[in-house]
């Protein structure tokens, strides 16, 4: 049954990536194109693309669109289902350790010790975006710097620090602003 | 608690609307991985909504990170749950994941002409730009008051933390274990000191 097969396919994918992200990225394609044959490589190559351009994380993402394409709604649903099946309950005990045993000394030492680490791990994905931004995917060298792309995110970054706007509001104008420079600029140099 | 009488002024069904919108909200415009829409929930639940306090933030980010699943998912089950029990918990998956499934339902009938329009490019690059410098303006806030403990290792574990995840692409996971193992081996370090007193 193809639902049933969908839901086990996704089930281990939400099950054995930790990390998040590109860390998921092998087991779906495994599950996928591989095992299953649902997709062929050049359609998961468009499908991580588009994961990637749109909202949401990748799992759920291949999730929607295989099983969309596999077996209707219906299928969507359920691969996306079995992607946050195991989140569900490993997230829950999880949390209920945590809460119980916060107020332990132990455990509070080892939590004030993650907090910098996280801080770090965030910094990092920030930097990987702001690298993409400026010299999207040619190495970092003072030719390949895109220069409206780093202007604009100086920009953000200011008005962010000191008028503390909406932040998708920021984002969003960041999108359209690009968008009309650059056409602008194009329709400048053609004339 | 400043927060928790703040949470009993509004009533259950209320909250679990503004959590459901919110997370609707946070998801449908987050792009990129994880720890965009983390820090888009530090920014909603804490700073605004004041559900939440930071330390308990990054405290949720660290399980989020080191479950198994989507980052997004997990931090939404937390969130969730921390707010408004099990129903709060269902309601902010439900939140988290209908955006991308709307999003994803429809793009899968017209795929290859999005993949390749230009102006869909442009735009996506646009907004690269804008969440870069929501994600340096959060770290600012968080790495600012960890620096402001001036604890020596707090800083080493940052310094560590960092050049591990960035220079060296070393797995997430090694390196909250690693921040654990260092907060343990304090905790004992501590409590050795106190016996000798």
């Amino acid at each position: 049954m193809i639902y049933l097969k969908l839901f086990l396919s996704f089930l281990q994918v939400g099950l054995f990536s930790i990390g998040g992200g590109y860390a998921a990225m092998p087991l779906i394609q495994y599950q996928v194109v591989d095992k299953n044959g649902w997709l062929s490589m050049g359609e998961f190559s468009d499908l991580i693309t588009i994961a990637e351009m749109t909202p949401g994380p990748i799992a759920v993402n291949s999730a929607t669109f295989v099983g969309i394409r596999i077996a209707g709604i219906a299928g969507a649903l359920t691969a996306t289902f079995g992607c946050i099946f195991p989140s569900l309950i490993i997230v829950s005990i999880l949390a209920f350790i945590y809460y119980k045993y916060k107020g332990l000394s132990v455990l509070q030492s080892v939590l004030s010790s993650l907090r910098p680490a996280v801080v770090a791990l965030i910094a990092s994905a920030g930097l990987s975006i702001l690298q993409l931004v400026v010299f999207g995917d040619e190495k970092i060298s003072a030719d390949a710097v895109n220069w409206l792309g780093a202007l604009l995110f100086l920009t953000a970054f200011l008005v962010l620090r000191k008028f503390k706007p909406n932040p998708v509001i920021v984002m969003l104008s960041c999108g359209v602003l690009y968008l009309l420079i650059t056409a602008v600029i194009d329709y400048a140099v053609k004339i | 608690m400043a927060e928790n009488s703040s949470n009993e002024k509004i009533s259950k069904p209320k909250m679990l609307l503004k959590l459901f919108l919110s997370t609707l909200y946070i998801s449908a415009f987050t792009f990129g991985g994880g720890f965009v829409i983390i820090t888009l929930m530090k920014k909603k639940f804490v700073d605004e909504l004041h559900w939440i306090d930071e330390d308990e933030m990054l405290d949720l980010t660290a399980l989020a990170q080191s479950s198994p699943g989507a980052v997004a998912v997990n931090a939404s089950i937390l969130i969730g749950k921390r707010i408004c029990g099990f129903p709060g918990m269902i309601t902010a998956v439900i939140g988290t994941v209908l955006p991308p499934i709307i999003t994803l339902s429809v793009i899968s009938f017209f795929y290859a002409e999005f993949a390749s329009n230009r102006y869909v490019a442009l735009a996506l690059k646009g907004m690269q730009a804008g969440v870069a410098a929501v994600i340096f303006d959060v770290v600012c806030d968080m790495g600012l008051k960890i620096l402001k403990n001036k604890k020596f290792t707090d800083y080493f574990i940052l310094a560590a933390a960092f050049t591990a995840t960035f220079f060296f692409n070393v797995n997430v996971i090694f390196i909250i274990l690693a921040a654990a193992v260092i907060g343990t081996a304090g905790a004992f370090i501590n409590r050795r000191r106190e016996k000798r007193k």
